[in-house]
């Protein structure tokens, strides 16, 4: 399935709007106004859609825009630019590199950690599964099925062990037989809690006690997320110095436009996004495949 | 819950409060406001564009003619319409006259499904009866695992098994009936609304089940789709209602908002935290307000109106006006604040201090109330209406007078300047629309000796089904009760928001 097709839904809800404006040929405030409700409505947030209409209506003006296709071009250009240019490769170097996968509850850490370990060990590196989930009941059977399925080995701690030790267990274990990479799974939190918050800080420090190098923070952020998705992006970096995104299930309704904000706002790229439930649905994030599918 | 929301309209609030007149223009500004408040809170763009026509029309209608505090005319229409969206009623749970009451919980991926199967378990568990989980989620690696570990923790029985959901909840009812258990809860896949195949699925669940209650499982969190989310289930399951989870953290709650007003279900359950007692019927009526960051606001209008009377306060805020604002003035509020009860229920109830009061000990000191009664009582007229003249002897006096450190006489003294200033910035943010009529303050205007207060502007003055405490009403004068009053408590003193409503 194409990266378009997966996106359908997305663009559907979106383009309904955006074929509106597409007919028109002069740009009034009704081309305004419909432009903004389609950000608005795909999760964009309302300072990031503000910033984007600004600059666009700028460049119609200098550009000579006057119908709605020329708009919308603009528009596309303008998301392109600010998500263009940047560094989206999953950082390796360290003996062994940790990349740690933090989020709220629910979005889907274990299930980025299996697919993402498949596709590492795929490309020929030794990986390990830190099960630092150690509170959600069965998270570590879970993850054990993803190694099954992604040929990686698990290390794990007794249930409701200190999830900082059980990742430098892991890591110890990846120094001692030479394995490269280590994905370390932790409990979902709610960026609320400050005690959770600090024990993540714990966990991203004890990961780098040994031989390990933490080149990787993940935060895994569901597309349905809404603007809230900004706060956890900002609580989640201080806590744990975030280096990157997943945004899963973008197969759904969801339009996933949290992405621009977060990007654009707070300066973190997204990484990977999932869009579907297949093993190998989780797919490196390119942004113009990405606005193309949500504009066509 | 909610805090950003109310966090913001505190900001938009703080603005109107104390403006005199709205005219057409101001309530766009404001209405532009509230809707950036209700986007970045998650509302749905149709239902914020519903709420802002709504209060538009009541806005600039009737209602507004003629108050003098419209400001707080539009909090009240917010509060209203936003009451009115999420329903003014918890929703029953009542059990089936023939057992099992069957409850069938569905919703997208990472929901939260199964921790709310189990929180709901141990709910019914905790209401006497006697549940049975149902694992029908065998999809996701480990889920009925999970579920079972839960179970474990409160003591209730699990049914599962491998190969098909819909048999496998067609096979726990009968197990529910074969144990006696009178309540069937069951746990289903996380399914994306637009997966057809999945979607039926758990049409062909719910068939079996014929469950009494199909609740839609919904992370709190969830941004605009939350409407799309709800209607697609809606469609295929005729849900009841909603359980909303993952609500113990912050910014939350513009799905709840959406999909009542969309799909039309009520929220029943809300989940506010990770341990399985965190899960309690939700309470749509107290929500419009805590949304707002009012407190319990309408306990606190009504408790307003029983206490002071219209015509008392008005002539008391015009004498305030007049710029005759005393310690007097301000012994009398605390006389008519006292009246509503303790004052640590009243301060909980006054907008703005509940997020203030959040994080200390609300433990109000009815005692030092006296204490400053004391205080005022020890002093002269004179330095009543203008304690500016209070120096050092002074000071010392009336601490002894009153039974009193002396630093608590200068904090008060203290206390006192900063709430005319306050007043007297309310008064200024007000000029640009009028209070009523010719009580109109009068900038800058001296009266008697010493450097007594001249709010101009409107003033706050309680109407009908607007009255609120520290809005004067006291026998021999009025004013507001701005500025932060000190009762023994450091989180509430100072420059934090009026008391006044004003």
């Amino acid at each position: 399935m194409s990266l378009r097709t997966r996106f359908g839904r997305a663009r559907e809800a979106f383009g309904t709007r955006l074929a509106d404006v597409r007919g028109r040929d002069r740009l009034d405030d009704a081309v305004w106004d419909e432009l903004e409700e389609a950000l608005l409505l795909a999760d964009v947030g309302v300072s990031m859609t503000t910033s984007l209409l600004a600059r666009v209506r700028e460049r119609a003006a200098d550009a000579g825009a006057t119908d709605g296709d020329g708009v919308i071009d603009l528009l596309k250009e303008e998301i392109v630019r600010r998500l263009e240019g940047i560094d989206r490769s999953l950082a390796v170097g360290g003996a062994p590199s940790v990349w740690l996968f933090v989020g709220v509850n629910g979005v889907g850490k274990t299930t980025t950690i299996g697919k993402l370990g498949r596709r590492q060990v795929a490309e020929g590196r030794h990986v390990i599964f830190a099960a630092g989930d150690t509170y959600r009941a069965a998270a570590v059977d879970q993850l054990e099925l993803w190694a099954e399925r992604a040929d990686a080995t698990v290390v794990r701690g007794a249930e409701g062990a200190d999830p900082s030790s059980v990742v430098f267990d892991a890591v110890e274990h990846a120094a001692a037989r030479g394995v490269d990479l280590v994905l370390a799974d932790t409990a979902g939190r709610v960026h609320t809690r400050q005690n959770l918050m600090d024990e993540l800080t714990k966990i991203r420090r004890v990961a780098e006690k040994g031989a390990g190098t933490v080149t990787e923070t993940l935060l895994v952020l569901d597309a349905t997320t809404g603007q809230n998705g900004l706060v956890q992006a900002r609580q989640f970096t201080e806590a744990a110095d975030v280096t990157g995104l997943v945004l899963t299930k973008l197969d759904g309704s969801a339009r996933g436009g949290i992405v621009i904000a977060v990007e654009g706002e707070l300066g973190i790229p997204v990484k990977y996004v999932g869009v579907g439930e297949g093993l190998d649905d989780l797919v490196p994030f390119e942004p113009r495949d990405f606005v193309d599918a949500l504009f066509d | 819950m909610f805090e950003s929301l109310t966090s913001r309209f505190e900001g938009i609030l703080r603005n109107i409060r104390g403006k005199g007149r709205l005219g057409p223009e101001e309530v766009e500004e404001i209405l532009g406001e509230i809707r950036i408040a209700l986007l970045e809170a998650d509302v749905h763009l149709e239902v914020v564009r519903t709420l802002q026509d709504r209060i538009r029309e009541r806005a600039v209608g009737e209602e507004l003619a003629g108050v003098l505090n419209p400001g707080q005319q539009v909090v009240k229409i917010v509060l209203e319409e936003l009451t009115r969206i999420l329903g003014g009623e918890t929703m029953p749970i009542t059990f089936a006259s023939k057992p099992p009451t069957v409850v069938l919980l569905a919703g997208l991926q990472g929901s939260g499904k199964t921790t709310a199967a189990a929180k709901l378990a141990r709910w019914f568990k905790a209401k006497g009866r006697n549940p049975l989980l149902v694992g029908a989620d065998l999809a996701r690696p480990a889920a009925v695992e999970q579920l079972r570990t839960l179970a474990e923790r409160i003591d209730v029985p699990v049914f599962s098994a491998s190969g098909d959901p819909v048999t496998v909840a067609a096979a726990g009812l009968a197990e529910a009936r074969r144990l006696g258990r009178d309540v069937l809860i069951c746990d289903t896949a996380g399914r994306l609304a637009i997966d057809d195949v999945l979607m039926a699925e758990v049409a062909e669940i719910a068939g079996v089940l014929e469950p009494h209650y199909t609740f839609l499982v919904l992370d709190a969190m969830t941004g605009q789709d939350a409407v799309n989310v709800a209607e697609a289930f809606h469609q295929r399951l005729d849900l009841d209602a909603v359980v909303l989870t993952k609500l113990d953290g912050d910014a939350r709650g513009g799905a709840a908002i959406s999909v009542r007003e969309v799909v039309g279900c009520p929220i029943a359950f809300a989940s506010t935290g990770e341990a399985l007692e965190d899960l309690e019927p939700f309470h749509p009526d107290r929500l419009a307000s805590r949304i707002l960051g009012m407190g319990d606001i309408e306990t606190l209008i009504e408790k307003a109106e029983e206490t002071f009377e219209k015509e008392q306060a008005e002539a008391a805020a015009a004498r305030m006006m007049e710029g005759t604002f005393t310690l007097d003035d301000f012994l009398g509020q605390l006389r008519q604040i006292r009246k509503m009860g303790p004052v640590s229920n009243v301060m909980k109830m006054i907008p703005g201090m509940g997020q203030q009061l959040k994080d200390v000990e609300t433990d109000l000191d009815e005692r030092r109330i006296d204490r400053i009664e004391g205080i005022i009582h020890s002093m002269t007229p004179a330095e009543r209406t203008d304690p500016d003249v209070i120096d050092g002897s002074r000071r010392a006096r009336i601490a002894v007078g009153s039974g009193t450190q002396v630093s608590e006489v200068s904090q008060l003294v203290r206390q006192f300047r900063e709430m005319r200033k306050l007043m007297k910035q309310m008064g200024g943010a007000g000029s640009k629309g009028r209070g009523r009529g010719s009580k109109r303050g009068r900038k800058g205007k001296r009266q008697g000796s010493g450097s007594r207060t001249t709010p101009r502007g409107p003033v706050p003055v309680p109407k009908k089904g607007l009255a609120l405490p520290g809005l004067g009403g006291t026998d021999d004068g009025g004013g507001a009760f701005g500025g932060g009053l000190d009762l023994g408590n450091p989180g509430i003193s100072g420059s934090g928001g009026p008391l006044s409503l004003g």
